[in-house]
């Protein structure tokens, strides 16, 4: 099948590309100029140093990856367990438990955070507590089950029921063929989930801002801070470094796709 | 008599099971004896499956008993089963090699590892897949994954094997290939095997009995050769191999008539002049002069098959199937003779020919010429006819007066077909509607287990006035 | 795997973090700070009708530059070979895993005054405000939420039966035909998710009208921002009202979609 793309399709696409990576492009730049403003004044690594350096930053960082870490795989449990127990519902009962798992994704993330904060304000008074890592956590797992249920189920839907009995026919209990064999064939579903909730969870500001009480902060809220404050080219270097690693983990995921669709070509 | 001396292993009893509301098995009664290969045989949606899975533990039935070496095991999951099956797409386990596949059930035992792995070995080289131990179970061949499956299930140990289809995602030469060898590792391992397919050659080839299941029910349980030669009922004749069935009339005890003649035969006890059915297989009539013939016919196709001429002959109306070494030319009148021992004679599958319904008149319009009356909650009007408002009628119905409808219209609708046979000239249906059987007789031929719309053509029925009721 | 029970955690999950939560939203906007019922807040959330007026605008030409920019884009792309179609979504897809504020942030620096944009127009003789203006707003949420417009068209069209376009080929249609007639309609359940995902956010986000806006650019969000941390009760009923318009406009593009699939 030969598709043929004009040059100026080309031109259209490569516009685009510029139009996104433009401001990121600069944002790196900046990241090794010396200099506080955005004149050109010379090249230098000091504002990685002086990132690395700077106590709040790091401690952000620590933070925002404990949330995503603990949030995506608690969010994954609860929603793997909760994708194949949906399953078995049928017709409006599952559409109305499909329906209410979706409001997270289509509400908006300010009502979102909003509830949240009424719900833990109002619970911090019943049982005297204060919103911290523990309520910020709770909410981060909030919007990540219904990415896990929704990369789940159609997982669920593809396994071949007759592989289920087998494994019970060949003497496994319900729990043992669910470790044993279905857990390999709804693992696609189950990393995507993952890593959906662990990259929402990461770029999360929003939800974070209303839940976080006074005293937590991640990254999203030091940079916010940052940004409220004077611009500072500790932002760009730190810009800088979470591209990379962003670049790194689509180039992952990528291969990890391209890998997977070769196995699926040679079985057919 | 050889039977009794054989060790009953399962026994269905009384087993009765719905899915939705339809009734899938209908008490079957079923034993299994040792060490023997028996075949579930029947067309899809008969109910073999279900039977399988509820030996397998993987359904409950409603009601009944399944007995295992004697005891009652309704309830036990199938990993609590001495059972082990073979399921129809293989379901391997693709993320496991072949040698992990075969070992998952040992495992499972908590068996020693080299014990394990002597197991294994073994079993593969009984399955011919010496040296497929690594192998990724994604890149074996279809006949390859079978063999997997069978020895996954072997490898176990069970008393009891299931194949549910086994070789049905097979191609022909490889499914040929792959019965002489599941027999045969049959007999090497000295297993009972339980085996369900449609496939009646596959039936007659491999098995010990062959139980014949349709529409929930078992038809017939017998030898390959049993059901062949002596089957009970036309459903069974037509089901098994090719043959003739005609609609006879038992005239007496050894007396037949079939296509307007009088014939000796050795069947007795239907009574007399009792409409039965026949069957007459291909190959047991023989071709003479039509001064010999019992039946005279003109030959209407002749094919050679390498052993034997395939030949359609016209009888009467009635078209013929004939098996011979000797053929005649097209369009020639031949004879035909069958020896009494070859008409089998069974019982018809309904107890009635017509179609009979006792009805009220519920409305009626004298001068538009038209009455309804109420059938299994349909209204169904008969036009120019007219008898008055509730008056009982007795409606009589030949075969010949239904019809199947298209989509949405119709008198009745959803009536499951049970069962399709061709008489020779034509298709003898069988329909079930909510509350009764009918007899249909169609052209053309229809797929048995799914739901038509009927319809009714009232100038051929008969209607009589059972018990006149006066009105006012 | 028959069992239902599994969800049972979820659905308590979802009756404690999700619904209690929207019920307490709807309480807290039908009450005041003692917690008796009025409707106070919601003649306080009257006050900023021209918020939700301009938020809904600005969310509204925001999506439609998206779409103009996207169905070609996409389209474009499923022309392409497979391996190339790979690489091109993965490229639109890692801006939008950098962090949401660094995004509008990097704008803020190539927009400011000084900023190389700034700087190289001066240099051609043009001077000019980019930062500060209703505009540059709209190119943060373009900015922000282009791929999210491409990915479900693209998705769409890639799953467009090329025999389908070689057929409507074959029966005499030229490549705008074939375009009207067959990759359109076939492309509109692309076209309305990407709207959706496109509108919702860009009407209810804030800090992007704070970053690049002027001081009267003000969105719905950045209202809720600041009135719910002193006053819950005309927060959460703007909160509430923002949530039914836009479970009104999810509505109206099901049924829309709906439609155009039966017609």
């Amino acid at each position: 099948m030969k598709k043929k793309s004009g040059i100026l399709s080309k031109i259209y696409i490569v516009l685009i590309m510029i139009f996104l990576y433009a401001p990121i492009a600069v944002l790196i730049l900046f990241s090794f100029n010396n200099g506080k403003t955005t004149v050109w004044k010379g090249f230098t690594l000091k504002w990685y140093e002086e990132l690395f350096k700077d106590d709040n930053i790091m401690n952000a960082l620590g933070n925002t990856l404990i949330i995503a870490v603990l949030a995506s795989i608690f969010a994954t449990i609860l929603g793997t367990a909760a994708a194949i127990g949906i399953s078995n519902f049928k017709g409006k009962k599952r559409a109305l438990i499909q329906n209410v798992s979706n409001i997270p994704i289509i509400s908006p993330d300010i009502v979102m955070g909003v509830s949240l904060m009424l719900l833990f304000t109002a619970l911090g008074i019943m049982f005297n507590f204060e919103m911290g890592f523990f309520t910020v956590l709770l909410s981060h797992i909030c919007f990540c089950v219904p990415f896990v249920v929704l990369n789940v189920i159609p997982r669920i839907k593809r396994i071949d029921r007759s592989v289920y009995d087998a494994a019970l026919d060949l003497g496994c209990n319900q729990w043992q063929a669910f470790c044993k064999v279905i857990i390999y064939e709804l693992m696609p579903g189950i990393f995507s989930g993952l890593l959906m909730s662990f990259t929402y969870s990461l770029d999360d500001f929003i939800i974070t801002y209303f839940t976080r009480g006074a005293k937590f902060q991640n990254l999203s809220i030091e940079i916010y801070s940052m940004t409220h404050r004077r611009l500072s080219p500790k932002i760009n270097a730190l810009s800088a470094l979470l591209f990379l690693a962003v670049l790194i983990i689509m180039i992952i995921i990528n291969l990890r796709d391209r890998h997977e669709e070769k196995a699926r070509s040679q079985k057919i | 008599m050889e039977q009794l001396s054989k060790k009953t292993i399962v026994s269905l009893r009384d087993i009765f099971i719905r899915f939705d509301g339809e009734v899938i098995l209908n008490h079957i009664n079923l034993d299994i004896h040792e060490k023997e290969f028996v075949t579930i045989l029947g067309p899809s949606g008969c109910g073999k499956t279900t039977t399988l899975r509820i030996i397998g533990g993987f359904v409950e039935p409603e009601s009944g008993d399944v007995m295992f070496d004697g005891k009652r095991i309704n309830g036990t999951p199938p990993n609590k089963r001495n059972v082990n099956t073979v399921f129809q797409k293989y379901s391997l386990f693709p993320h496991l090699n072949v040698f992990d596949n075969v070992a998952f059930g040992l495992k499972l035992k908590k068996i020693p590892k080299a014990e394990i792995k002597e197991k294994v070995t073994r079993m593969l080289a009984t399955v011919d897949l010496k040296g497929y131990e690594k192998r990724s179970v994604a890149k074996l061949s279809g006949g390859q994954q079978q063999r997997v499956a069978i020895a996954r299930a072997l490898v176990c140990d069970p008393e009891i094997i299931l194949l549910d289809e086994p070789l049905g995602a097979l191609d022909l030469k490889l499914r040929k290939s792959m019965q002489l060898e599941l027999k045969e590792i049959q007999q090497k391992t000295q297993k009972t095997f339980i085996y369900v397919t449609h496939d009646q050659e596959e039936a007659l080839t491999m098995s010990d009995r062959v139980i014949v299941m349709n529409n929930g029910v078992i038809e017939q349980i017998g030898t390959p050769e049993d059901i062949y030669n002596e089957p009970v009922n036309a459903f069974v004749a037509d089901f098994i191999g090719e043959a003739n069935i005609l609609n006879g009339t038992m005239i007496d005890d050894c007396r037949i008539k079939i296509l307007g003649k009088e014939l000796e035969c050795v069947d007795k006890g239907f009574g007399k002049n009792t409409p039965v059915d026949v069957v007459i297989r291909p190959e047991d009539i023989e071709i003479t002069s039509p001064a010999d013939g019992q039946f005279t016919g003109i030959v209407q196709k002749s094919t050679f098959k390498g052993v034997h001429y395939e030949m359609s002959v016209m009888c009467d109306k009635c078209e013929i199937l004939i098996h011979s070494t000797k053929t005649a030319e097209i369009g020639s009148k031949i004879g035909m003779r069958v020896i009494p021992f070859n008409i089998q004679i069974m019982n018809k599958l309904l107890p009635f020919y017509n179609n009979i319904l006792e009805v009220q008149v519920k409305y009626s319009d004298e001068q538009e010429n038209y009455f309804q009356f109420d059938l299994e909650d349909e209204s169904i009007t008969v036009k120019d006819r007219y008898y008055e408002q509730g008056t009982n009628l007795k409606i009589t119905l030949p075969p010949d007066a239904l019809s199947l409808a298209g989509d949405g219209v119709g008198d009745l609708k959803d009536l499951y077909i049970e069962s399709v046979v061709y008489k020779g000239e034509h298709n003898e249906i069988i329909l079930e509607s909510d509350e009764r059987k009918w007899l249909m007789l169609s052209d053309t031929d229809e797929q048995v287990a799914t739901y038509v719309p009927l319809s009714f053509d009232f100038s051929k029925a008969d209607f009589e006035v059972i018990n006149p009721k006066r009105e006012g | 795997m028959k069992s239902r029970k599994p969800s049972i955690p979820y659905i308590i999950w979802m009756v404690v973090f999700t619904m209690i939560p929207i019920i307490m939203i709807g309480f807290t906007a039908f009450t005041d700070k003692q917690g008796n019922f009025s409707l106070n807040a919601f003649t306080k959330a009257f006050f900023y009708t021209n918020v939700f007026v301009k938020s809904l605008w600005i969310a509204l030409i925001s999506t439609a530059i998206c779409l103009l920019l996207a169905y070609p884009l996409a389209f474009l792309i499923t022309r392409m070979k497979h391996s190339s179609q790979n690489t091109v979504i993965m490229l639109l897809m890692i801006p939008m895993w950098m962090n949401f504020l660094l995004r509008i942030y990097a704008w803020v620096t190539l927009l400011q005054k000084n900023g190389p944009i700034d700087m190289a127009l001066s240099m051609l003789g043009i001077h000019g405000s980019y930062i500060g203006n209703s505009a540059a707003v709209v190119l943060g949420m373009v900015y922000e939420y282009l791929p999210f417009m491409v990915l479900p068209i693209y998705t769409v069209m890639s799953k467009i039966d090329n025999g389908l376009i070689e057929a409507a080929q074959d029966l005499g249609s030229n490549n705008f035909a074939v375009f009207k007639k067959v990759i359109a309609p076939l492309s509109l359940p692309g076209i309305i998710s990407g709207i959706t995902m496109v509108f919702v956010p860009s009407a209810s986000t804030f800090l992007v009208a704070q970053y690049l806006g002027g001081t009267d650019d003000i969105m719905i969000g950045d209202v809720i921002d600041k009135i719910f941390w002193t006053d819950q009760n005309t927060g959460a009923a703007i909160s509430l009202i923002l949530m039914v318009l836009i479970f009104v406009f999810l509505v109206i593009m099901n049924l829309f979609g709906d439609e155009e699939a039966i017609a």
